[in-house]
């Protein structure tokens, strides 16, 4: 059977800086991203010829190309489900490469999330729409049920109820991802941890979530250049192979609320994505070094290492126990401080981290690593990649 | 009903003044107390009128009048029937006013009064008032509604002697019957979007049935509801009443940041009803730190504006 792993590569990264206020349009942090990203990779804007984003990005493909420079498009792409589409966006760039219909595609994500539109304020005309979308939402927005920290609170609950976890616990994975931003002078937490007892002090946002459980907002952008291998091998960086890439959604799937199915205490759009990679991939946990985890909400981080096969149902509370997650543990997570420390980009900078594991050029470098799990957005259609040292 | 000029509700009101208006001045029972020190005293501390010729007596002695005198706008004072029972009098205007009562024109405002004062009375005086019908003009229409405009003239005796004189005009009307009294409440402004899937539900909520969609065919109950049945395929779709009662599944208190219509912290739940499929709602009537994940909570439909109601939960054990 045919399959694309290892057939692409991850070339080149680029940012702008992370912060509260950027003072510029969120195209011209695309353009910046996507120009420092071929910079990295040892390309030009001319070489580009396709172009991968959110469909929640406010900046047309054509937008960027004309600021960039970057002429004829022949593959253009967006993917939905807000962050979840993270690592979808490889995805789409690696089949297009692999398949022959582009031979180098940049995939961005730029917006002002903090001095622009907030994702995490209530929008009261969500209910409104007369889409699909417009009527899921419909049976909660009435009810006051409509920021992302609800609606993860929800879920987080149950998991507590059925499993015993405990607030510690979730603050355990914002201890961590604190800890390892504050080292990364990228990050906007540097040199800012936190302890368990300033989570726990930390005031409620939707209990059972308190402050410090929810990822920072920021203004930022990030590229990635995808390319096929064996050009990456020719090009300024080693590269980071796309070894497999996954997207999965579950039955009954809504966006953020699919409270309706199961048990509501896992994630069955991850294990989805799971299954992807693993079979793709043919590896199993044991293989990766470390892993990238999406944490818009600490309390799902607990879910994925469920999910993904780190852990067995519920006992991802003891995996994280004393460390486990952090930089000397037996999993380091999000080594770059994740959303909750380094920046809120949707999960592309965690993908950009991935690449620096790979390369060896992470601030916060993990030993000898070969493989590296990346997730995207929790709580809604979502996606997965394993990046791997060539 | 309506009352234009010409119809037989309104020739018999012009019919009524005009017997009013011939009746002339109408002399009413006098005052029940004469002037007093007591209740000027009450009246111009209530007013603020510090003058102490209406309540120090050395003060009043040396003044033009020699004596205390009361306030000239407490005419109307001395001879306003009080909450007790009335003596049975009758004035020109008061057949006019029940004619108009029982017409529907309930409402009633005020717009003139114009007093005028002959002298200053002094303490002892016994006031009689005595009424005349003056004027009955309509059917009008104004902002309030349609109604009359009826005008009488008091003038209150000491002896033969009038010491003052009022001019009263009212409107009497009949009240819009659109909205006349505003007591709309504010739109609630978390609104669901409503479409041909989904009105049942909320046509539901608004006569106080909690429905869930079940296949017209197989059977199956679902929510949230949709088009086609997921497990036969079938676009017929009928529901079933719900019995009310379920228990709290998961919950959260929501405290930041605000959210429109709502007073943090509030509660809302994912509940699972007794007929098996899931429901959220908030949880009221209920402290926040009281929810508990199995708690049984039974509906309860809240209308939140005149077109939206909301089906919530309230605890079922006390």
């Amino acid at each position: 059977m045919y399959s694309i792993s290892g057939r692409t590569a991850i070339a080149g990264i680029g940012a702008t800086e992370f912060s509260k206020e950027s003072g510029r349009t969120e195209l011209q942090l695309a353009a910046e991203a996507v120009l420092a990203a071929l910079d990295d990779a040892g390309l030009t804007p001319s070489d580009v010829d396709g172009l991968v984003t959110f469909t929640q990005d406010a900046n047309q493909e054509i937008a960027v190309a004309r600021e960039t420079g970057i002429g004829d498009l022949s593959f253009f792409s967006r993917v939905e489900y807000g962050g979840g589409a993270a690592c979808g966006t490889i995805l789409q760039a690696a089949l297009a490469v692999a398949t022959g219909i582009a031979s180098t595609v940049v995939c961005y994500r730029a917006f002002n999330e903090r001095s622009g539109r907030r994702f995490g304020q209530p929008n009261a005309g969500l209910g409104g729409e007369p889409s699909s979308l417009g009527v899921e939402m419909s049976w909660h927005v009435p009810f006051g049920l409509l920021t992302p920290a609800a609606w993860v609170a929800m879920f987080a609950r149950r998991y507590m109820h059925a499993y015993g976890a405990t607030s510690e616990d979730y603050g355990r994975v914002a201890v961590a991802m604190r800890r390892h931003a504050a080292t990364n002078p990228a990050a906007w937490f540097y040199q800012r941890p936190i302890t368990l007892e300033e989570h726990q002090a930390s005031r409620w946002i939707v209990e059972p979530l308190h402050l410090l459980d929810c990822c920072q907002e920021s203004d930022g952008a990030v590229a990635l250049v995808v390319t096929s291998t064996e050009r990456a091998r020719d090009l300024r960086r080693s590269p980071a192979v796309v070894t497999a890439a996954a997207q999965g959604s579950g039955a009954g799937q809504m966006m953020m609320t699919s409270f309706y199915r199961d048990d509501m205490t896992g994630l069955p759009e991850m294990g989805v994505v799971a299954r992807g990679l693993w079979e793709m991939s043919g590896m199993s946990p044991k293989d990766l070094q470390t892993a990238i985890l999406y944490d818009h909400f600490t309390p799902f981080v607990l879910s994925q290492l469920e999910e993904l096969g780190f852990c067995a149902r519920g006992e991802a509370k003891d995996f994280i126990a004393g460390g486990g997650i952090e930089i000397d543990g037996h999993l380091p997570v999000n080594p770059h401080g994740g959303q909750l420390g380094e920046a809120y980009i949707h999960g592309m900078n965690g993908i950009a981290e991935a690449v620096r594991q790979v390369r060896g050029t992470s601030v916060n470098q993990v030993p000898a690593v070969r493989n590296v799990l990346v997730t995207a957005g929790t709580g809604v259609p979502t996606s997965g990649l394993i990046l791997s040292r060539d | 009903m309506t009352t234009t000029a010409g119809s037989a509700p309104h020739e018999r009101l012009t019919a009524l003044a005009e017997r009013g208006m011939a009746m002339g001045e109408v002399r009413g029972a006098p005052a029940a107390d004469p002037v007093n020190l007591p209740m000027i005293r009450h009246w111009t501390t209530a007013m603020g009128d510090a003058n102490p010729v209406y309540t120090d007596e050395a003060y009043a002695a040396a003044s033009v009048h020699g004596q205390i005198v009361a306030p000239p706008a407490m005419a109307q004072v001395w001879t306003m029937p009080g909450l007790g029972p009335r003596e049975d009098t009758t004035t020109p205007i008061d057949e006019v006013l029940r004619a108009l009562d029982e017409g529907g024109f309930t409402g009633v405002v005020a717009t003139n009064c114009e007093q005028t004062y002959h002298r200053y009375v002094r303490l002892g005086e016994r006031l009689v008032p005595a009424t005349r019908l003056s004027g009955f003009a309509g059917p009008k229409n104004t902002a309030l509604g349609t109604g009359y405009f009826i005008t009488w003239l008091v003038t209150w005796y000491a002896g033969q002697e009038p010491v003052a004189e009022m001019m009263f005009r009212v409107l009497k009307f009949r009240p819009r019957e659109e909205k006349a009294a505003p007591e709309e409440r504010p739109a609630y402004p978390l609104r669901p979007a409503i479409n041909r899937d989904t009105a049942f539900f909320w046509e539901g909520v608004r006569v106080g049935e909690l429905r869930i969609q079940r296949c017209g065919d197989c059977g199956e109950l679902r929510h949230p509801p949709g088009p086609i049945c997921p497990s036969c395929r079938s676009a017929n779709r009928a529901y079933a009443v719900a019995s009310g009662l379920g228990e709290v599944y998961s919950f959260v208190v929501h405290h930041s940041p605000p959210v429109p219509g709502l007073r943090p912290p509030f509660v809302v739940a994912v509940v699972r009803l007794a007929e098996g499929v899931r429901m959220v709602g908030n949880v009221v009537d209920c402290p926040p730190e009281r929810v508990r994940v199995g708690m049984p909570v039974r509906v309860d439909h809240r209308e939140m504006d005149d077109e939206l109601t909301l089906p919530m939960w309230v605890p079922r054990e006390p």
